[in-house]
Parts: C-alpha cells; sequence; structure tokens
C-alpha cells in the first residue's frame, strides 16, 4: 500500500544499492540478546569439530599467527540497518580449515559463542573467503560489544549469522536451528531476498 | 526455547487513536484484521511505501498488554531526522492505514504468569517492551515481585506516569525506581523522582526492594538476586546496566537486552 504524505527522509543516498527494507547508517549500532559477555584472551580459545571430533584448537597467540585476511564490505543487519564500506581483518575458515589438514566438510555448520549463542549456515556459505573470523575492525581491535576479541563474519547473509563472541564451529551432516532460527528468524538469511523470518 | 512461528505476513492496520505522551513520545493504537496474540516484550516491523515507491521498514515494540491484543499499542519516540518516526509524529492520525507484521522476537519476553522476582530496566521510549510486560502481569492478577527502574531526561518524559504510579498503589508486588537524568535536582511534584543516573547503587536498591534482601554489606553483593532482569534502551544504557548486573553477580543467561538505535 502506498502511505500518500511518506515521502522518505533517504538522508545519505548509497554509493550502492541496499538490499529491500534496508535503510544505510553510518554509525555501528549493537544487538545482541544479553548483556556483553567477559572474555578472557588467556583462556579464549576456539575450536573446529567435523562429524563429533574436535580436529582443531586454536588460542589467542595461533590463530594470530595464521595467514591474515583484510575484507572490505557491506554488512547488513536484520532489524533494517545496512552499513558500506567496512573494513575487518581476521582468518577465514578455509584458512583454518587448510591449518587443521582436514578435508573441506560438506553439509551446515553450527557457530557456538560465549554465552551459548548459536547460529546456523550451509558450508559453502563459509568457505573460498566468504566466511572469516574477524578480530579487527577498521583497524582497531574489535570491541567486546560488537563481538570481540572474535567473531564470525558473514558479510552477504544478515549479520546476525555473524556470530559475536565466537568459540566453536561445528560441523554436521543436517541443517539444525540457532539461537534466533528457533524464536522464528530464517534459516539461510539471505537480505537481497528479504529472508527475516520463517517462510520469508 | 519456542517452537520455529509461523511466518508473518504484511497487513493493513488502521491506526484507531492517536495520544501524546510526552513532548517526543506519541501511543499509537492499531487495530489488526489478523490477530496473532503477542508476547510481552515482542515487536511489529512497519513498512512505509512512498507514491515513487520507495519504502522503508522499522521495528516498534508493542507496548500493550497480551490482554485484549486484537488491538496493539506502538509508544514512538520522535527521533531527529528519523523517516519513519516523523511520519508517525506529523502526519499519521485516527484511521490511518499503516502496513505492518508481526509480532516478532522471542527471547526478549516474559510470560505473565511468571511468578520469580523480576527486575526490568528501561531507559526512555524503551518503557515500550517493558510496559508490555508490567501490563500484561496485572492483567493477569500476577501480584508476583517486580521492580522498575526507569531512566528519562526529565520529568515531561516520565512515559506511562499516571498508571505506573497507579500500579505501586494497587499492586503490592510492584516496585517503582523513576531515575531522571538531566533536570537539575529540585523539589518535584510527586517526591518519588530521583535524580542522576542508574549506577550500581540504584540497581542494589531495587534489588533490596524486590527480594526485601539487603545482603552482606562487606561484600556489596546482594544475596538474593532477582531470577531475571530484563533491560531495554539506547545501546549505551544497555550496555552500562548489563554490565552493571554482571558486577553483582547476576548470571549472563539471567539478563535478556533489547537495544534501540546507534
Amino acid at each position: 500500500m502506498i502511505n500518500n504524505k511518506f515521502f522518505g527522509r533517504r538522508r545519505s543516498e548509497p554509493t550502492r544499492p541496499v538490499p529491500p527494507g534496508q535503510y544505510l547508517e553510518d554509525g555501528f549500532p549493537v544487538l545482541s540478546a544479553g548483556p556483553t559477555p567477559r572474555v578472557d584472551l588467556a583462556t579464549w580459545d576456539l575450536s573446529i569439530s567435523i562429524g563429533g571430533s574436535t580436529v582443531g584448537t586454536w588460542n589467542w597467540e595461533s590463530l594470530n599467527a595464521l595467514p591474515q585476511t583484510d575484507i572490505h564490505t557491506d554488512i547488513h543487519c536484520v532489524t533494517k540497518w545496512s552499513k558500506q564500506d567496512t573494513d575487518w581483518r581476521g582468518v577465514t575458515i578455509d584458512t583454518l580449515l587448510a591449518d587443521a589438514g582436514v578435508e573441506t566438510p560438506t553439509g551446515f555448520v553450527m557457530a557456538g559463542c560465549e554465552g551459548g549463542y548459536t547460529t546456523n549456515v550451509p558450508v559453502p556459505d563459509v568457505l573460498e573467503g566468504k566466511g572469516l573470523l574477524v578480530h579487527t575492525y577498521d583497524n582497531e581491535p574489535l570491541a567486546p560489544e560488537h563481538g570481540g576479541p572474535v567473531r564470525l563474519l558473514i558479510p552477504h547473509l544478515y549479520l546476525w549469522k555473524s556470530a559475536k563472541w565466537i568459540r566453536s564451529l561445528t560441523f554436521m551432516d543436517q541443517d539444525a536451528p540457532g539461537f534466533w532460527e528457533r524464536y522464528g528468524y530464517h534459516m539461510y538469511g539471505d537480505p537481497w531476498r528479504e529472508q527475516r523470518y520463517t517462510n520469508d | 526455547m519456542s517452537e520455529i512461528e509461523p511466518g508473518k505476513k504484511w497487513q493493513i492496520a488502521t491506526v484507531t487513536s492517536v495520544r501524546k505522551e510526552s513532548p517526543r513520545v506519541k501511543l499509537f493504537a492499531l487495530n489488526l484484521a489478523e490477530t496473532t496474540p503477542h508476547r510481552a516484550g515482542q515487536y511489529y516491523d512497519i513498512r512505509l511505501t512512498a507514491p515513487d515507491g520507495y519504502q522503508t521498514q522499522r521495528s516498534y515494540s508493542v507496548s500493550s498488554s497480551v490482554v485484549h491484543s486484537d488491538s496493539i499499542e506502538l509508544a514512538i519516540e520522535l527521533i531527529n531526522d528519523g523517516e519513519v518516526s516523523s511520519y508517525f509524529h506529523d502526519v499519521v492520525s485516527s484511521g490511518d492505514q499503516i502496513e505492518v507484521r508481526g509480532p516478532i522476537g522471542g527471547h526478549f519476553t516474559l510470560s505473565p504468569n511468571y511468578s520469580k522476582p523480576v527486575l526490568l530496566i528501561a531507559g526512555g521510549s524503551g518503557i515500550a517492551p517493558i510496559m508490555s510486560m508490567i501490563r500484561s502481569k496485572r492483567d493477569a492478577a500476577n501480584a508476583s515481585p517486580t521492580a522498575l527502574l526507569f531512566s528519562f531526561r526529565t520529568e515531561a518524559d516520565f512515559l506511562f506516569r499516571s498508571e505506573l504510579v497507579d500500579q505501586v498503589k494497587t499492586n503490592v508486588g510492584f516496585h517503582l525506581l523513576p531515575v531522571v537524568t538531566r533536570t537539575a535536582a529540585r523539589e518535584n511534584s510527586s517526591g518519588i523522582l530521583s535524580f542522576g543516573r542508574i549506577n550500581r547503587d540504584s540497581i542494589l536498591s531495587a534489588i533490596v526492594s524486590l527480594t526485601g534482601n539487603a545482603g552482606s554489606p562487606a561484600s556489596g553483593y546482594p544475596q538474593s538476586l532477582p531470577a531475571r532482569a530484563y533491560v531495554c534502551g539506547g545501546s549505551g544504557f544497555v550496555e552500562a546496566m548489563g554490565n552493571h548486573l554482571l558486577d553483582i553477580g547476576m548470571g549472563l543467561h539471567d539478563i535478556r537486552t533489547e537495544r534501540f538505535g546507534p
């Protein structure tokens, strides 16, 4: 339906199109289901398991010793804001899997976080540089409220898939809903197809 | 954890009343053709479409009770340069139609029958989903311990004031601790306002009113903590409150948050 007297402000003209229903945000809003958890870098680690077996574990030092990747990208939050031209640094999932010396898995992956948050993604969506564990935003250490020390980043999906405070990646054969997905958010979450909620 | 909910379809709602609640907040009652009962704390998506096809969406929390949910109330704060909030404040009047879908969200919700002590912390228009929780508990005749710490800029921004004060009088389980941040300290009309910012001490006072337990003075930690805390407001406010709650010993899983805007 048309809202006759609505014209919109369209305050910053996007340099590139934004996905349907999104508006451009200059700031960096924070969204999370609970308070920012306290993560101790001395005990922080990240583990990858495939088919129920742990195939690799990295601590802060070993993660930083791996080849680092810079990514310049746009991000889209399901709460309607998008932010263009963001800069991140971290380690691709490809690099982690290669370091673990395992064959590329198939199926789905569940990201697990400090505090119990989870989110599910198909494996192809985190391979070939599409998924990274990032620790640096705009050349600064990633702030705790934005998911620091380390968060997942999968910029082509809505940002709830880019789980903050990540601790584990669990590769599995079958898809299963994570935290928000169980509350009715979309299993895949493609912003360009506006897959916000179940059945979108 | 809830089940997967059915997909939400866009529908056209009719505005049945508009009420100015404060200089910057208006309350909009919307009548829905197809209603899914909401849970206290959930929100609706709003979609506005300009004559040239330009569309934009925002989410607004429901402030009304889960009882009588054929109509919902949204509390919309006028945001500077906010294209949706300014449309609601400057244009929308009773009888207008608005495209909506919902209710949406599931973690920041409270059952009206929840019986354990609950601490509610709201900053400004962050009161909206929390008001739904308070009204829903009231309508379920649930007088279990509930404390509301409510921070706002000036006395004029004390949203839902008469209804909240009325709750204090009629519900022995309800404790109200309003905090004004930007008015110079002066005698206030009701005597119930305090001035400053919500800090660890005001949270501890709220917990004492909730649990009747002053805890151990040496540790500064209350002996009994609320079963759950719900915090809603601007991002910085929620971050600060979450940190206070972790500091006093509440568990990460017992604190639920909803953040507004950048």
